[in-house]
């Protein structure tokens, strides 16, 4: 099943989430789905109307950038970053 | 004494600064995870504190505490254009009455809740409007891009508020946000307008609690009074060191004593020469006095923001104003003596004050 590893910035807005995860999911964008069916609003803050990532967080599978479409498989890594930013 | 409880919006969160004699405060914060914070409320109604607050990674939300910043909870769904054109990039300022929230946002629109922010919902974005196609456009916007900078409820009929547009001016609204009117008569513009009713940059409207004809506005060109509810504007400038600053309070008794924090119009934008003043008239703008009595008075180079002064509704009323530089001051004797409460939080967005029983 594939890992998911959030950023600090998240896990504080969501009682009982973890930075690390496994998720069953085939897609980033499914991954984020399942976690919001868990943590009502996560999506949200992850992602904005349209749907796409919001701008300042990054997504990676494997240590490639991904994006929501991106497939994952059964052992995917999958890093949720959120970009730097100023002071 | 009732205790005084301050909700203060920062660019790092909210804090709370509350007190049993309006002279020792204690903090508390940050909360809200260190977002930036627009503009914090409190509703006296429900005890509830909302923010709300836009964080660089994780998008707009208004925050909740219905214990006075025990716990908080975050919420934004229902805070989108569901046109898919327009996009909502903050929520610029909060207003609760009638037993809903209502959400200021840019782009221009107004949303409501009426769950204590668990969901919400397009109230109206202010359509038809003239010269309303170009509101939303980021090239003819202000710096700072705040869309609806401000809603000022009718205490009396719910469907009755005015809204301020950033750059654009005041509209009033008696139908719940159906229909809107603007009401910016007489007001001053330097620059071309398209339009004769709109194109003013009103940074701070409010409405004396003593006569709701009587209303008061800090603008980017002068400080005006309406003695009309807001249907015609004179200026009330003169006398003032400065015609430009965003903060405004109107005192909750009298009609006719209204605080300005007056500032240097250039790029600075600090209070002028370095010396800390809060002005005030006691005669609706005929004389103003300079009340500076505890304020810094050499290489004090502080702003004060639109959202950033606060009157309580105390007999003797206080007076709270936080600084862009993260110092709150406090006088609890209607301005004429102040002392320095808070200095070391982030620059503050928003102070507002509530008394508590």
């Amino acid at each position: 099943m594939p890992e998911v590893h959030l950023p600090t910035t998240l896990t504080p807005l969501f009682a009982g989430l973890p930075r690390r995860l496994q998720v069953d999911a085939g897609t980033v964008a499914e991954a984020i789905v399942r976690l919001d069916e868990r943590w009502p609003g996560l999506r949200d803050r992850l992602c904005e109307p349209g749907p796409a990532l919001r701008r300042h967080i990054h997504v990676y599978v494997d240590r490639e950038r991904a994006g929501l479409n991106t497939r994952l498989g059964p052992r995917s890594r999958v890093d949720v970053i959120a970009a730097i930013s100023g002071g | 004494m009732p205790r005084t409880l301050l909700v203060i919006g920062t660019r790092k969160g909210c804090f709370l600064l509350e007190s049993d004699d309006r002279r020792r405060f204690a903090l508390r914060g940050p909360f809200c995870e260190g977002w930036p914070v627009y503009h914090a409320v409190y509703d006296p109604d429900s005890g509830a504190i909302y923010a709300a607050a836009a964080s660089e990674w994780h998008g707009s939300a208004v925050w909740r505490s219905a214990d006075l910043g025990e716990t908080w909870r975050h919420s934004s769904e229902g805070l989108a254009y569901a046109d898919g054109g327009r996009k909502l990039s903050k929520v610029s300022t909060l207003a609760v009455a009638h037993g809903r929230v209502l959400a200021g946002v840019e782009a221009v629109g107004i949303f409501e809740s009426r769950d204590g922010g668990e969901t919400w919902s397009l109230l109206s974005a202010l359509e038809g409007q003239p010269g309303r196609e170009r509101w939303d456009d980021p090239a003819s916007q202000p710096p700072g891009r705040l869309g609806v900078a401000a809603i000022l409820p009718d205490p009396d009929e719910p469907a009755r508020f005015w809204a301020t547009v950033q750059g654009i001016g005041v509209f009033e609204t008696a139908d719940d946000g159906r229909t809107w009117t603007p009401r910016n008569r007489g007001l001053r513009a330097e620059w071309p307008r398209e339009h004769e009713e709109v194109g003013f940059c009103v940074h701070k409207l409010v409405r004396s609690s003593a006569d709701g004809d009587r209303m008061y506005q800090q603008n980017h060109c002068g400080v005006h009074r309406s003695d009309d509810g807001g249907l015609s504007w004179v200026e009330i400038t003169e006398g003032l060191p400065s015609d430009f600053g965003f903060a405004a309070a109107a005192h909750p008794h009298d009609r006719d004593t209204f605080y300005v924090v007056p500032l240097d119009p250039g790029h600075g934008r600090c209070m002028p020469e370095g010396r800390a003043a809060v002005w005030r008239t006691r005669d609706a703008g005929s004389s103003w006095q300079r009340l500076d009595r505890g304020l810094p008075q050499q290489s004090a180079y502080l702003g004060v923001l639109r959202e950033a002064m606060a009157i309580d509704a105390s007999d003797t009323p206080g007076l709270y104003v936080g600084t862009s530089t993260g110092q709150v001051f406090a006088s609890a004797d209607e301005g004429e003596r102040w002392s320095e409460i808070a200095s070391y939080l982030p620059p503050i967005s928003s102070v507002e004050v509530a008394i508590l029983d």
